[in-house]
């Protein structure tokens, strides 16, 4: 069974519907890449699937419990799927150590000496652990988001969003939170990524799925999709976006 | 013109000064808290239908819209009618709690909303409860965030303590104005009292105005509120 199932998911805002019927389905261990242009309903995807927006219509289950119902406790939902921001939102008046920690000793209600424990050596997988005291503003963008990767990798989650990942970062900090979220990949983690990283989908995407308009276009593996795309349309945005942001990474 | 200055004067203003800081300390304080639950309510109420929201904003404009010192004569000579009975310094006390909780609410509020929407996003998507993301994320950066506002309301509200003169009417109950009005009544020296007064308050307010730049600055966290110097 699917580790999560997204079931025609609709989501408006005012006159517009962003979201007009999504599913998909996704495998632990699996890593998918969500790709397409601005304003067709990538992010709002990631945001209904752990209900940080609430859909209008349809269904979300991660394994065996429907986020979507009304009985379902979303906090505990929540506090299984990680969320990695655009702007990396981390708590402006906490460390790195106490961003990390925070989730830990209030929502796991872990003790404070393992919860630090944790939080190093979740510091340390992201390559920050000699920032530990340091607050937001004193790091650089790309280590900001690589102390709110750690923020969501400790809280052990079965599956992580990540909404535009690197699109707030000056270029040459790319590289350095792209390679956090390889190596996630390779470990194993489950992940849907929203990037418009033409080179990250490419070597790690089980799948690309492919959405304009609210729906999704195509899907499937990337060597389909650059390849031999069945929608004239997906090939069309793949040589367009691989043009302006490269493969080179 | 020939100024007279009498020490004999100073216990009694002494007294005073004590009485003029225990009202606007208590005031401040009780006032933080229920100014900072109104705030709240303003702000994470249920919006603007919500009969929570409609009672803090009643509230608010109330006592944000008449005087101090109607509300002042309004509980001390109007709730012993309803058979209360309040002292002056109760009556001060609580007319002044009353209304700087409604000024401190709006400093709340705004200090809440100044905190960026992402914080009580991010907070949420770790599977905090909103109370809790509120307690750990919100307002401890509102907390920084209203020191500012909240000093210049302390300062005003040290001021404003003196109008409980008007129903302090025993030395023991009378604040440093009311001291200093019937010290200056019975010597006719009201222009060195009220240098002395003034001097008195304006002493008690840089001292505040300090203390809390002092606790702003220890308090401070870079990237958060009021950016530093030459900026």
């Amino acid at each position: 069974m699917a580790l999560l199932r997204v079931e025609n998911l609709h989501k408006r805002y005012g006159h517009e519907e962003v979201l007009k019927g999504v599913t998909l389905a996704q495998d632990a261990g699996e890593t998918k890449v969500v790709i397409g242009p601005s304003g067709t309903g990538k992010s709002t995807l990631l945001r209904c699937i752990n209900r940080l927006t609430e859909p209008d219509q349809g269904r979300v289950w991660l394994e065996d419990t429907e986020i979507t119902s009304r009985r379902t406790d979303i906090n505990r939902v929540r506090a299984k799927i990680g969320f990695v921001f655009q702007d990396f939102n981390l708590f402006t008046h906490l460390t790195a150590l106490d961003n990390v920690r925070l989730g830990l000793m209030k929502v796991r209600r872990m003790p404070r000496a393992a919860a630090t424990g944790r939080a190093m050596a979740e510091l340390e997988r992201v390559g920050l652990a000699a920032k530990a005291n340091a607050y937001p503003a004193q790091l650089s963008g790309g280590q900001q988001q690589r102390v709110s990767i750690a923020r969501a990798l400790a809280m052990d989650p079965k599956l992580i969003l990540f909404d535009e990942p690197t699109s707030a970062l000056d270029p040459e900090l790319i590289g350095e939170v792209l390679s956090v979220m390889i190596q996630l990949a390779r470990d194993g983690m489950t992940m849907i990524v929203v990037t418009h990283e033409m080179g990250f989908a490419r070597s790690v995407a089980d799948e690309i799925v492919f959405m304009e308009g609210g729906v999704i276009v195509e899907q499937g593996t990337p060597d389909k999709m650059f390849r031999s795309p069945e929608v004239p349309r997906t090939g069309e945005f793949l040589r367009k976006i691989s043009d302006l942001y490269g493969e080179s990474r | 013109m020939n100024l007279v200055f009498d020490p004999a004067w100073l216990p009694r203003l002494g007294q005073g000064v004590l009485l003029t800081v225990q009202l606007t300390l208590y005031c401040m304080g009780l006032g933080a808290v229920l100014g900072a639950v109104l705030g709240l309510v303003r702000v994470y109420g249920g919006g603007r239908w919500s009969p929570l929201y409609w009672v803090a904003s009643a509230y608010i404009h109330f006592f944000r819209g008449t005087p101090l010192l109607v509300q002042l004569l309004g509980i001390y000579l109007g709730l012993p009618t309803a058979g209360i009975l309040v002292g002056p310094f109760l009556a001060g006390l609580l007319a002044m709690t009353l209304n700087t909780a409604a000024y401190q609410a709006e400093y709340f509020r705004g200090a809440i909303q100044s905190v960026k929407s992402g914080q009580m996003m991010a907070a949420r998507a770790l599977g905090m409860s909103r109370a809790q993301a509120i307690g750990h994320v919100i307002m401890p950066q509102a907390l920084r965030l209203i020191i500012p506002p909240w000093s210049n309301e302390l300062i005003y509200m040290l001021k404003y303590s003196s109008i409980v003169s008007m129903t302090a009417l025993r030395p023991e109950t009378m604040d440093l104005f009311g001291v200093a009005r019937s010290i200056a009544a019975r010597n006719f020296r009201y222009f060195e009292v009220y240098i002395l007064v003034a001097l008195f308050y304006l002493a008690m307010v840089l001292i505040l105005t300090v203390a809390l730049r002092w606790v702003e600055r220890r308090v401070r966290i870079p990237g958060l509120g009021t950016p530093g110097r030459g900026i």
